[in-house]
């Protein structure tokens, strides 16, 4: 893309997921991050201080996580493509700024390398229990976007695909990692940028005047502008009407807030993807997402072998929630299993979508190491009886 | 007769520079806010600044309402965190001129830790702050500003605590400009407002305002007229005092003047002078060979 040559590293690499989404940001045009050391998701941004004075970017080591999440949205107004980085108590910091995000309508991308909580928790260990944190964490009613990548190979694509996705809506996206992810390494294949299909910003051609920074078209996302080129726009978490002055009133909050949400509800198809596997005419199917993907794998393969028609549906993207999909397979099957790294989290969606058709069956795990693949064949062979 | 149009100003010289869709603006009679307001409006044009270029940077609060009757770019963000959004706003789009314009509440008690840490990389700001010792916005309640033993509506019986002396605490943290007028020093305070905006790294300007809705009425100091004829009364001018000395006491004299006008390498000069030209331009091709080399043996 014009203005963004990325001065990615190509080829195949030996990386970890952290390095992995390093290089992604970078392969994604990002030229601005704002970050907090904190386990296990510092490597990020220690390879982005290294690698950014020679990709042109600016990194930037902020005070906290709540000063990182707001400098990357000052960034964004001033026209650079931008990322925080955190784990956990940092995410629980930075809440306040992705409802901001969401309401100001920023592109802006959140990496959560999730480590086990609550509080300080395990610092150098895995958890995915941050999910509902991801979707419900800041206050009011909004959506963002979030991935799983499952891969330090996705933690590079996924990432540039965030950064895609946040252009395309206009929404804080969230990089659900955990320390699994982050800290394993592998092969990691780097195209040619030339290859890496990136959304550019979706700038208004709008003069000063003629242009509104809140109006949107018939996809509900407006145009974005950038300080310094003459709108003269007015930015506010106030609930705002379209030229973005504050208005408090019933009406205006209706109109801005349903906007907000439908945006991203009414394109679900379009935002959420994954991937199936032997879905097709399955008694039970397998749902999961990270980390926990792969560690299922090893489960349904066995279950297989048994005899037993087991699927496995793998969220890329968890939120939006795929409703409608989960609502028809679950009048298919006898059972879905859910296994995830936390006490129960995504299984409340996959549950209230199923409606009761099939049983929805948990395999939870308090964090701190993946699942033993033996005990989610047991709950899919037991599912499956 | 003469016509009207001759000898009438059609147009308030400061206008321009406000959003006039918006106005009635929210503030209360005898509030000092809008005159800080007229001082940034006239200062603007004194400056080195270019208006297409200036963005201004609030955070919550009356006086973070500032950023939305400025007819600039103007962000009004979250509680406390106008500086951060500054630094990265300033760091992201260098040619920018970024002024924060906020509360004594917003920018020290919750946004204290970025404002010390501001003045110590010495960002490329310029911080306004109204000081109208409390936090006006959510009623009046008790600020780190507000005087030892004046009332606020969570200090009934008066505050127990010390104030922070601001521009002691800029100073100390590094800032390379900091000033503190009243009110009442409106030629003082445009001029300490375009010397701000002049600096390069971060500038501080506070301004002791009154808030007789709220501060004044609670503690019996009267209207916004009494308070100005008060603040007229009781500013003792020393310009270059030693910070340490100039704290706030409760209806004690409050001493103003510019206390620091120094210079020192901004956050955006230093960085550039170490990093090179990290604004986007130089690219891969430019790297030198030996370096292209360690990152790829790395991989
Ligand atoms: C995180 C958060 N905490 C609290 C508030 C409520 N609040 C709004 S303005 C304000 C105080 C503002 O005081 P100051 O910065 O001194 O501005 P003033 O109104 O006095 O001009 C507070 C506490 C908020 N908006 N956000
Ligand atoms: S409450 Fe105080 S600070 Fe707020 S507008 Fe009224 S007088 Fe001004
Ligand atoms: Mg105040």
């Amino acid at each position: 893309m014009a203005g963004y040559d990325s001065g990615s590293i190509v080829g195949a690499h030996y990386l970890d997921g952290d390095h992995a989404a390093s290089e992604g940001a970078i392969a994604a045009g990002c030229n601005f991050v704002a970050g907090y050391p904190i386990t296990p998701s510092t490597e990020v941004v220690e390879r982005l201080a290294w690698r950014f004075p020679i990709t042109g970017g600016t990194f930037i080591q902020m005070e906290d996580e709540i000063a990182s999440s707001i400098a990357i949205q000052g960034a964004v107004w001033g026209g650079a493509k931008a990322m925080t980085v955190s784990s956990g108590p940092g995410i629980s910091l930075m809440m306040e700024h992705i409802g901001l995000a969401a309401m100001t309508e920023v592109p802006c991308v959140f990496v959560n390398v999730q480590r086990g909580g609550p509080s300080t928790g395990l610092p150098t260990l895995p958890a995915q229990a941050d999910m509902m944190q991801a979707r419900w964490g800041s206050h009011g009613d909004y959506e963002v976007i979030a991935l799983a990548p499952s891969s330090p190979q996705e933690c590079f694509d996924l990432l540039i695909h965030a950064f895609n996705l946040s252009e395309q809506y206009r929404v804080p996206v969230l990089f659900m990692m955990d320390e699994s992810i982050g800290h394993m390494t592998e092969r990691v294949v780097i195209p040619p940028s030339k290859q890496i299909k990136l959304v550019p910003r979706r700038f208004t051609k709008l003069g000063p005047g003629e242009y509104l920074p809140y109006r949107a078209g018939d996809d509900l996302v407006p145009e974005m502008t950038q300080a310094g080129v003459g709108h003269k726009v007015h930015i506010t978490g106030l609930t705002h009407d379209e030229q973005g002055y504050p208005v408090m009133n019933a009406d205006c909050q209706h109109q801005l807030v349903t906007r907000l949400v439908d945006k991203i509800r009414n394109n679900v198809d379009k935002i959420a993807f994954y991937h199936e596997d032997e879905i097709e005419g399955a008694d039970v199917v397998v749902v999961t997402y990270g980390i926990t993907s792969r560690v299922s794998m090893r489960a349904i393969r066995a279950a297989r072998q048994e005899g037993l028609k087991v699927g496995h549906l793998r969220l890329v993207v968890v939120w939006p929630f795929i409703e409608e999909y989960i609502r028809s397979l679950a009048g298919k099957v006898k059972a879905l299993v859910v296994p995830e790294i936390n006490l129960g989290q995504m299984v409340l969606e996959v549950e209230r979508c199923a409606r009761g058709q099939c049983e929805v069956v948990l395999v939870s795990h308090a964090g701190g190491t993946v699942h033993n693949p033996q005990v989610i064949y047991d709950a899919i062979m037991e599912a499956g009886r | 007769m003469t016509d009207v149009a001759e000898t009438c100003v059609q147009e308030n010289p400061v206008e321009r520079y406000l959003r006039m869709d918006r106005i009635p603006h929210i503030w209360c009679p005898g509030c000092g806010i809008g005159t800080t307001v007229n001082c940034f409006a006239r200062a603007i044009e004194q400056a080195d600044v270019d208006l297409e270029k200036l963005a201004i940077v609030s955070g919550i609060g009356c006086t973070g309402r500032v950023a939305g009757y400025l007819n600039f770019d103007s962000f009004h963000t979250t509680h406390g965190r106008a500086i951060p959004f500054a630094t990265g706003l300033k760091l992201a789009n260098p040619d920018l001129k970024v002024v924060v314009y906020s509360g004594d509440g917003d920018l020290v008690a919750i946004g204290g830790n970025h404002f010390i840490h501001a003045a110590r990389r010495n960002a490329d700001l310029t911080v306004i702050c109204v000081n109208n010792f409390n936090y006006a916005m959510t009623g009046g309640q008790a600020a780190p500003t507000t005087p030892l033993d004046a009332m606020g509506t969570t200090a009934p019986y008066g505050v127990c605590e010390r104030p922070f002396n601001l521009p002691f605490l800029a100073k100390s943290c590094g800032a390379v400009y900091v000033a503190r007028w009243t009110t009442y020093h409106v030629r003082q305070i445009t001029k300490a407002m375009v010397e701000a905006m002049n600096k390069d790294g971060f500038s501080f300007v506070e301004i002791i305002s009154p808030c007789p809705t709220l501060y004044e009425r609670r503690n019996r100091l009267g209207s916004g007229l009494d308070r100005m004829k008060w603040f007229k009364e009781n500013s003792v001018i020393k310009n270059g005092s030693d910070t340490r000395n100039i704290d706030i006491a409760y209806q004690q004299p409050i001493i103003c003047g510019k206390f620091v006008d120094i210079d020192r390498p901004s956050l955006l000069e230093v960085t550039e002078a170490k990093i090179g030209d990290i604004r986007g331009k130089q690219r891969w091709a430019d790297v030198s060979r030996r370096q292209k080399k360690s990152i790829e043996q790395t991989e």
